[in-house]
């Protein structure tokens, strides 16, 4: 078992530079506590890693299976609403309302496709981003069972210290990401749906052509990515320790807009690179508000994406891969960026 | 009143459409042009007292210029990935509301009516303000419809909205008419904050919501219709006024309304009222 870890490490991590960058990330996410325990830091990482899922199932959704969702919010805020009245009214334990949070989010899902598959492209966005403004306005009407503006204050926290949040966050991040990482992944040879997302969304009249009932696959996706995005709004909103209608607001479906297309979107990596530069570097290096990048964050986030995207229009990640890893014309294997030849076919790599 | 957010949504909702129908950029950032001239005519006649005529002048075009900059140097060269044009007009509208933040402040700014007094109109005394800003709205909106259907620019735009290949082959500069498109757009975003800055309070958080209205509009009438977007948008500012009269404590409610009238709409037609279905790109 062992051994064959120490394999696998040796033969598929070491020589692709994304994996090793990915494990170190990982290995230092891990040990991070070590370095510093301001429970500032840790909240702010804690934050992220609900982010990062959240980005992730955006990518799954829209970018896979190209289901454009402008209204990814939509998934977040009821999770973190459910969450928040069960425990309000009846005062149920975070163990047990943050699963139904997820799956309720994962029933709006479904009821959400049936009139969003009716529709492509900008219409279908432009429909699914009704759907949370919508909620917003019936959560503003009935403050006194939501609480309006000031949502649903004191809900008990996920763990007693910063440090458990933090690892439990982190763990539960890194399960759904490999888990999205795995049904996206094209290549798969045990899970199809990777492959025909990417089938639907380059081509759906086609992949419906060669028998790939198009409708439960998009329906599928939904399933998914409303799923991943209630996991992470119920966690959310136990680690704030309160729900408001910011979870159901635009900013929040444009945030993991925004995450998604920054790091490389149709790349589960790509929103990972997003959140952790856009939201985890700009909030640690501006903690307290004190010094100028405190004070003016959004504005640096713009001008940071405004750039980006000028000079990397396929997002940070792709583009860094692209220059770190070279694919094998022959026989597609991934290679170092230091390599002359394929290493395993040896074909020349120029 | 429904008329006059009726038809600053129509201006709003013209310009986005315009652009999505030529460019095939869903311009989020279009309700952060309009906050721009709103600020821009506030800074014009508050800070630097300048005469009303004066600062509208100066406004129109140096906002319709920031437009046109920002679609050239922004937009432009990355027109051919969809995901980073999005993000980069999100990008852009959110770095206007912090700018505007950080220039004049997150304080609410109110304008004086640009004309005062009011006139009566059977029995129903009616504020002048709002018989400018219609009557500003029926004639930007009239002259719009002219350039596109009589002149040769609008035969140009239209023929790039259906086909830009082959507007560019028939010898359509299509870069340059995607340019002035986007300039008329903004222009209209422009007119409309004009004409409606002294009715509504001014804040950098102003273009969430007309945003929403605006894609709601358009969705509506259907994208890249003009005709639709008007109607559209006449439909939709009727909902919301009959809401807010009618249910006076459920004002947050008009937003739910009008947005069910769109999904309604849609479901019944997916393609919008007057929507133009583009055939080759539904695939």
């Amino acid at each position: 078992m062992l051994r064959r870890l120490f394999k696998d490490f040796r033969f598929s991590v070491l020589p692709v530079p994304g994996r090793l960058i990915a494990i170190i990330f990982f290995v230092a996410l891990l040990i991070f506590p070590l370095i510093t325990d301001k429970s500032s830091h840790l909240y702010i990482l804690t934050l992220s890693s609900l982010l990062v899922i959240f980005a992730v199932s955006w990518d799954l959704l829209s970018g896979y299976s190209g289901q454009v969702n402008f209204g990814h919010a939509l998934f977040f805020g009821v999770a973190a609403y459910t969450t928040a009245l069960l425990y309000k009214y009846l005062g149920w334990q975070p163990w047990a309302t943050i699963p139904i949070g997820a799956l309720v989010a994962t029933g709006i899902g479904v009821v959400t496709c049936f009139p969003a598959l009716r529709l492509r492209g900008p219409y279908l966005s432009l429909l699914t981003m009704a759907f949370p403004l919508m909620l917003l306005g019936v959560v503003m009407a009935f403050k006194d069972f939501t609480g309006g503006e000031f949502g649903i204050p004191g809900l008990p926290e996920i763990a007693a210290t910063r440090l458990g949040e933090y690892y439990i966050c982190l763990l539960v991040m890194t399960v759904s990401v490999l888990i999205m990482w795995k049904l996206t992944d094209a290549g798969s040879k045990y899970i199809r749906t990777g492959l025909i997302f990417h089938a639907i969304r380059e081509d759906e009249i086609a992949a419906r052509a060669s028998g790939i009932n198009t409708i439960r696959y998009k329906i599928l996706a939904f399933v998914i990515g409303g799923f991943f995005a209630g996991l992470a709004g119920a966690l959310y909103v136990h680690v704030l320790g309160g729900t408001g209608i910011s979870t159901l607001s635009m900013t929040m479906s444009f945030r993991a807009i925004i995450y998604v297309v920054f790091g490389g979107i149709v790349s589960i990596y790509g929103a990972v690179i997003g959140v952790y530069t856009l939201y985890t570097l700009i909030q640690l290096l501006g903690v307290g508000a004190r010094n100028f990048i405190g004070q003016n964050q959004i504005l640096i986030m713009a001008i940071l994406v405004i750039l980006i995207l000028l000079f990397m229009p396929e997002g940070l990640g792709v583009w860094v891969r692209d220059k770190i890893e070279r694919e094998c014309p022959r026989c597609k294997l991934t290679n170092g960026f230091w390599r002359k030849e394929c290493r395993a076919c040896g074909a020349s790599l120029h | 009143m429904t008329l006059v957010t009726g038809g600053v949504y129509a201006l709003l909702a013209t310009g986005f459409s315009l652009i999505f129908g030529n460019a095939r950029v869903i311009n989020l950032a279009h309700t952060g042009f309009f906050m721009l001239a709103a600020y821009l005519l506030w800074y014009f006649m508050r800070q630097l007292g300048l005469d009303t005529v004066w600062a509208i002048v100066i406004t129109v075009p140096a906002v319709t210029l920031v437009g046109i900059l920002a679609f050239r140097f922004l937009i432009n060269p990355i027109r051919e990935h969809l995901a980073a044009v999005l993000l980069m007009t999100v990008a852009l509208a959110m770095a206007f509301e912090e700018l505007m933040t950080n220039l004049f402040t997150s304080h609410y700014h109110l304008l004086p009516n640009l004309i005062p007094g009011y006139t009566e109109i059977f029995g129903v005394r009616v504020i002048n303000q709002y018989l400018l800003t219609l009557g500003i709205v029926v004639v930007v909106i009239v002259i719009v419809w002219l350039i596109l259907a009589k002149t040769k620019l609008g035969i140009a735009l239209r023929a790039t909205a259906q086909d830009a290949e082959i507007a560019n082959l028939m010898g359509i500069s299509v870069p340059r008419t995607l340019m002035i498109t986007m300039g008329i757009a903004t222009a209209l975003a422009a007119v409309a904050a004009v004409v409606v800055a002294p009715l509504w309070t001014i804040y950098p958080g102003m273009w969430t919501q007309p945003l929403v209205m605006v894609m709601v509009v358009v969705v509506l009438g259907g994208l890249g219709s003009v005709k639709g977007s008007i109607i559209g948008a006449f439909i939709i500012a009727f909902v919301e006024q009959s809401v807010i009269t009618l249910m006076p404590s459920y004002t947050y409610l008009s937003t739910v309304f009008a947005i069910l009238a769109m999904v309604i709409v849609l479901i019944v037609r997916p393609g919008g009222l007057f929507g133009v279905l583009f055939e080759e790109e539904r695939l």
